[in-house]
């Protein structure tokens, strides 16, 4: 049982002076992904008949390497953001809610490395 | 986490029908969720079958005819019968709006009247407003300004100035948008809901507020601004027709422009 007044408690901790990066990236990297995801699926299907030498050198082009590190970086943060909102939607236990959320941010920012590494391996390396 | 299967002492059950529409030419079932704190019993649905020539033609008009004749136990507020106090505010064949401007006719089969959802019951079909009005509190709902007013005359505004308080000065605060908002039934302790944004909006567009600045500082926050996800069920069920969902994106709108 709580005597504090209904004020004390809606103010609570006060405003976290954020939010708005959040909502603003969320609208950018979702205006990006459509660009990308259009260009990946039409690429995909160009080299779907294509061998392996073929499709490395593909990946190794300058513009290519760059637009999937792009799609890679972009459709990661969305997600990221994305699943954010859901936890804060829908989490209400404290210590789970910290857990999810730096589950999330590792994971995702994991995932992005490791595929950013292997892009870059074969765009460098000698596969 | 979400709690999705009602607590066993909040279930709903079966209560009593009164059957009070003998000879009724136009007879109408109204099915009505009760709950008395006192009585430590689990909250029911009572069915009164009415005849509609004997009320008005409006919901309230009906409930009220249920309270003088038929059962005084029933248990609303009420006051305006209007559209303009938000006293009636209940949900009525599924959907929230205000008692005193549905007619019963337009609504087709049983009628059934829940108390607005998600939020704590008083009795029957008064929910406890309390959290609601604090948070309106919260946003401090009269002119802020440091200007002195002139000696002589009101604080003038142009008419394109005043324009931008119309969809917004008509809100009378009936909880309706904001208990049909499932983020604010996930997160009415943080999130303000579509009736306080859609008033802080209202202030911080008024040309005659100097403000503006510290009140968007103030719902700058993940949770005070950001769980709107824009489904607009705020704005479908306004029972005065207005957006709250647009009010809040142009504070959205302002947050972003202050910080490019």
């Amino acid at each position: 049982m709580s005597l504090e007044s209904d004020l004390a408690r809606v103010r609570g901790l006060g405003s976290a002076k954020d939010g708005t990066h959040t909502f603003w990236h969320q609208r950018i990297t979702a205006i990006a992904l459509v660009p990308l995801s259009l260009w990946f699926v039409v690429a995909l299907l160009c080299v779907m008949d294509a061998g392996h030498a073929d499709t490395v050198a593909w990946i190794k082009t300058p513009h290519v390497t760059a637009l999937f590190i792009a799609l890679i970086v972009a459709l990661l943060y969305h997600v990221k953001i994305g699943l954010q909102e859901v936890i804060e939607d829908y989490v209400h236990l404290e210590w789970l809610k910290l857990a999810t959320r730096i589950g999330l941010n590792l994971g995702a920012a994991m995932c992005g490395l490791v595929s950013i590494v292997a892009i870059l391996k074969i765009s460098f390396g000698t596969l | 986490m979400a709690q999705l299967v009602l607590p066993k002492e909040s279930k709903v059950t079966k209560g009593k029908s009164i059957d009070a529409a003998a000879g009724a030419k136009r007879r109408r079932r109204f099915v009505i969720y009760r709950w008395d704190p006192d009585s430590g019993e689990n909250p029911r649905t009572d069915t009164y079958d009415i005849d509609l020539d004997k009320c008005g033609p409006m919901v309230l008009d009906a409930i009220i005819y249920i309270k003088n004749e038929i059962d005084a136990t029933l248990t609303f507020r009420r006051s305006c019968r209007e559209g303009i106090c938000g006293s009636c505010a209940m949900n009525i064949d599924g959907t929230n709006t205000l008692a005193c401007t549905i007619a019963t006719e337009s609504i087709k089969g049983d009628v059934t009247i829940y108390p607005l959802p998600h939020m704590e019951v008083c009795k029957d079909l008064v929910p406890d407003l309390s959290h609601f009005y604090a948070q309106y509190a919260s946003i401090k709902p009269w002119m802020q300004t440091q200007t002195p007013p002139p000696p002589d005359k009101e604080r003038l505004q142009s008419k394109d100035e005043r324009v931008k308080l119309d969809g917004l000065y008509e809100c009378i605060l009936c909880a309706c948008c904001s208990t049909s908002c499932p983020s604010y039934w996930w997160n009415s302790d943080r999130y303000l809901g579509p009736a306080i944004l859609l008033q802080a909006y209202r202030w911080i567009i008024d040309s005659r507020d100097e403000a503006t600045g510290e009140r968007l500082d103030d719902l700058e926050d993940p949770f005070r601004l950001y769980r709107c996800h824009t489904i607009m069920n705020c704005a479908r069920t306004c029972p005065k027709g207005l957006n709250p969902g647009q009010a809040i994106a142009e504070i959205k709108k302002l947050m972003v422009s202050r910080s490019i």
